[in-house]
């Protein structure tokens, strides 16, 4: 085999008593699609961010193109031919497509860009990989499909050789991610080589030729992607092998709990459009769509922190109240989009973030002086029926891994606390804003079965997510977001996959308007 | 050169790291008074014995730090919100000129109550105007996004003035020969003294207890909670249903009532009328304790001390060698810079390339 474009030689990265990279080789050929497979925390993102020099690795040495990458350095990582297209873009909305491109590429002593050149090249790569976007575009503008496509072409634009995608499918459509896999399929044709992170089986083993697994900051298996199957990967992964989640009959269901008549609230991209749905008590209502389409307005809304502006809302027979604390107590559950930004406050500690959202109720409270036996007490409970670990209760909130911070949320929104072990109080309403997201095998798991535990005990769930596969597997109906609007509500077995990728595109089928009771 | 997040913080660094710091600000001083052509050791021994070597220059000490510990206290809780109140000087000038309009001397502001409604009302109106001239800003912040900082700054000048044109008008001293003061305050008002023939007065007790309560109230109360969550993450404490808005206007209030009490207190314990030069800048100054304190309200009490040490050791010190005044504001201003930098380093590493 030809020398190797880029080898990584026993790179080793420790934060104090954690080993992110323990000793990783490994080494990408030209014109192939090397996967980095793993679990969220596996250590994916601290090994690229150390090839792209945003780390400095403790031990091991790195060599691109048969010369030493020094480390610590990402001009010299751009120099070698390496770029890079994080997860969250880094694009200024206000500027054109051209500029964005040519940002950072051009020297700071000219006293003119250079513009037509930059367009004639801009223009030369664009065609050579199949990546066609106006030049002159504002960012701002451009769908997020659109906006990965930019990342890509200033990598090439600055003459990257090796490409690497941090999880790119994340924020497409079923059918932009087709369309990126096949300009990936371009770029491998023409020589260049491309190292592809994801959590997700099935795109690894339709796009990668090669797949290397990470565990626990460990390289655990490589193997040639042809021959290789899911349950052998996910069990790379985890460690042990999983069950795959059951589909799950339709089933009758109950009351009606919350209903959407027209609503409307405010905001740009990110609003609701004349929303109507019906939520019933005993059922689970998933929400498919690329984030950004007014997903996290219907949140919001209906966690009490957004308000109406037309339409109606009603909760449980009445019109619904904007305070969350009022929302609590009527018995809906809220887990947010972000866990860190909005669901926890960080630096309090573990017990107050338990109780925050009851702390007003004369449970926790009288006359404003916090009972803190009885909110120690609770505290201890969520901890322990939600199994909370890598911390105490006086372990701020930040320091909790992502799966501990959301089982803490989880907790502390569906354990009610003047129900029993044996006589819970399971919750009217519960609100799951991507309740998943960025979680490990284990913890979407039990995230997923308590949200179903919760439903089978009466509980209207609404859920929001991008996962198709969790939508799919977990709604006993599901309707698909698209520019403030919501499509019309149908059991998930009756979603073709094709159906919701063009709902989601905003490619309606049928009138946005209305829904139809179920 | 980079910073990486520290892993985990150890308790050995948290100890070490005020200890450090205090050992950099000498080092760091001693070379301007080396420069100043003083002995290093000499001037140190003088500027300690000045500020806590005697019951006399503890006294002085105390004295200066009662109005030290409100305004800190004041910037404290206005800081555990993110309210940046820079006003807490502006307050201490109303706050004065309440007391003094309440139970000043000639009957012409004064009150005909009993002295212990008197002082009671008197306490009351200073805390209410201290508050009231915050509510303004604090509104602005929460209703247009207007930004405090630049407000309540503003504010301070405009009271100053304020303050000159009452000295030179309304509750000017028609006894003071001219002298640009108020009327003084009625005897039976004034603060007790704390130990005989010094200065140091009851208001100690006062603001001592005010710290404990500031810290109870953050510690142990929904109020508390709300304030300390809105200062970590805003949109967090929204989530989890505190009253934002409501929050910080209360936050308001308090904070622009203890830095009225503090003008309050200084005209019942130490002044007796109102000046334009009787705060030398405590207000601003709150804000360097409370960022030494490390805005933790049972700390401001530690760190006003060490700060009117200073400042009254200084003024000793350089009587016995040529070491100018100013040598307290370079340490003071050291110690908050090294402090804020051990405490960074206790939390991130420093990483050289």
């Amino acid at each position: 085999m030809a020398e190797p474009v880029l080898s990584l030689s026993r790179i080793t990265k420790r934060f104090g008593a954690l080993v992110a990279n323990d000793a990783i080789s490994l080494q990408l050929h030209a014109g192939e699609v090397l996967a980095l497979l793993g679990e969220n925390g596996a250590g994916k993102s601290t090994l690229v961010s150390i090839l792209f020099g945003h780390y400095v690795a403790d031990e091991g040495s790195i060599t691109a193109f048969g010369r030493p990458l020094p480390s610590g350095d990402p001009r010299a990582a751009l120099a070698a031919g390496i770029g890079m297209v994080h997860q969250h873009f880094t694009l200024a909305d206000n500027l054109s497509v051209l500029d964005n491109v040519m940002m950072g590429s051009e020297p700071l002593w000219q006293p003119f860009a250079r513009k037509r050149k930059a367009r004639e090249r801009l223009d030369e790569v664009a065609r050579q990989f199949g990546l066609e976007v106006d030049p002159d575009a504002l960012i701002g503008n451009l769908s997020v499909g659109e906006r990965q496509r930019v990342e890509i072409l200033k990598a090439l634009y600055r003459g990257a050789r090796i490409l690497i995608l941090d999880e790119p499918t994340a924020v497409l459509t079923p059918q932009e991610s087709e369309a990126l896999f096949s300009v990936l399929t371009q770029m491998v044709a023409q020589g260049l080589s491309i190292i592809f992170i994801s959590h997700k089986l099935g795109e690894v083993l339709r796009v990668s030729s090669r797949i290397a697994v990470l565990r626990a900051g460990k390289l655990v298996a490589e193997a040639d992607a042809a021959g290789t199957s899911q349950e052998q990967l996910a069990q790379w992964m985890v460690g042990h092998a999983i069950s795959a989640a059951q589909a799950r009959p339709t089933r009758a269901c109950g009351a009606l709990v919350c209903e959407l008549t027209n609503a409307s609230t405010a905001g740009g991209r990110e609003r609701l459009d004349r929303v109507s749905l019906k939520l019933n008590a005993g059922e689970i209502l998933a929400i498919a769509g690329v984030s950004g389409n007014g997903q996290s307005a219907l949140a919001e809304l209906l966690s009490g922190t957004r308000q109406v502006t037309g339409g109606q809302v009603t909760l449980l027979g009445q019109a619904l109240q904007n305070r969350p604390a009022q929302l609590v107590e009527l018995g809906v559950a809220r887990i947010p989009e972000d866990r860190h930004a909005v669901g926890v406050v960080g630096d309090l500690p573990v017990w107050e973030n338990a109780v925050s959202e009851r702390l007003r109720s004369p449970v926790f409270s009288r006359w404003s002086w916090i009972l803190r036996r009885k909110a120690r007490e609770h505290a201890a409970r969520v901890i322990r029926t939600f199994d909370v670990r890598g911390g105490g209760q006086l372990t701020p909130a930040r320091a909790l891994s992502g799966g501990n911070m959301q089982k803490l949320i989880l907790g502390r929104a569906l354990l009610h606390p003047l129900g029993e072990a044996l006589h819970p109080i399971p919750p009217r309403l519960i609100v799951a804003h991507q309740p998943t997201w960025g979680l490990d095998i284990g913890a979407v798991a039990y995230v997923q079965d308590q949200l179903i535990a919760a439903r089978d005990a009466g509980a209207a769930v609404l859920l929001i997510s991008d996962d198709l596969d969790e939508v799919l597997t977990m709604g006993d109906r599901v309707a698909v977001m698209h520019a403030g609007q919501l499509s019309p509500s149908k059991p998930a077995t009756h979603w073709s996959r094709e159906a919701i990728g063009l709902a989601m595109a905003g490619v309606a089928q049928e009138p946005p308007h209305s829904e139809r009771a179920t | 050169m980079r910073l990486e997040k520290r892993a985990a913080n150890s308790t050995a660094a948290l100890v070490l790291a005020p200890v450090g710091a205090v050992a950099f600000t000498l080092l760091v001083s001693a070379l301007l008074v080396l420069w100043a052509g003083a002995a290093v050791g000499q001037t140190y021994t003088l500027l300690f014995k000045g500020g806590f070597g005697s019951v006399f220059a503890l006294s002085e000490t105390l004295t200066r730090a009662i109005p030290l510990i409100l305004t800190g206290l004041a910037v404290t809780v206005a800081f555990k919100a993110r309210l940046f109140n820079i006003g807490a000087e502006g307050q201490l000038y109303v706050g004065a000129l309440a007391a003094v309009a309440v139970g000043g001397l000639h009957g012409g502001t004064g009150f005909d109550l009993p002295p212990s409604l008197l002082f009671v009302s008197m306490m009351l109106a200073s805390a209410l105007a201290g508050a009231l001239l915050l509510l303004g800003p604090a509104l602005m912040k929460a209703r247009l996004g207007v930004d405090e900082v630049v407000t309540t700054l503003l504010l301070n000048f405009i009271v100053l003035l304020f303050v000159s044109m009452m000295l030179d008008g309304a509750m000017k001293d028609p006894t003071a020969m001219g002298w640009p003061q108020s009327v003084a305050l009625m005897g039976e008002l004034e603060l007790s003294k704390l130990i005989d023939q010094t200065r140091v007065h009851t208001g100690l007790l006062w603001a001592c207890a005010l710290a404990v309560g500031v810290w109870v109230l953050m510690q142990y109360t929904v109020l508390g909670f709300d304030i300390r969550a809105i200062g970590a993450n805003a949109r967090g404490a929204a989530f989890a249903g505190v009253p934002v808005t409501r929050t910080v206007v209360l936050v308001a209030m308090l904070s622009g009532a203890l830095a009225g009490l503090a003008g309050a207190i200084e005209v019942a314990g130490r002044t007796s009328y109102v000046t334009l030069d009787m705060s030398p800048g405590y207000g601003y100054t709150g804000i360097v304790i409370a960022m030494l304190a490390g805005l933790h309200p049972l700390a401001v009490v530690a760190a006003s001390i060490y700060v009117a040490g200073m400042l009254v050791g200084a003024d000793s010190m350089s009587r016995a060698v040529g070491v100018p005044t100013y040598i307290a504001d370079v340490i003071v201003a050291a110690s908050l810079i090294s402090v804020l930098v051990a405490t960074l380093l206790t939390q991130y590493r420093v990483r050289w390339k």
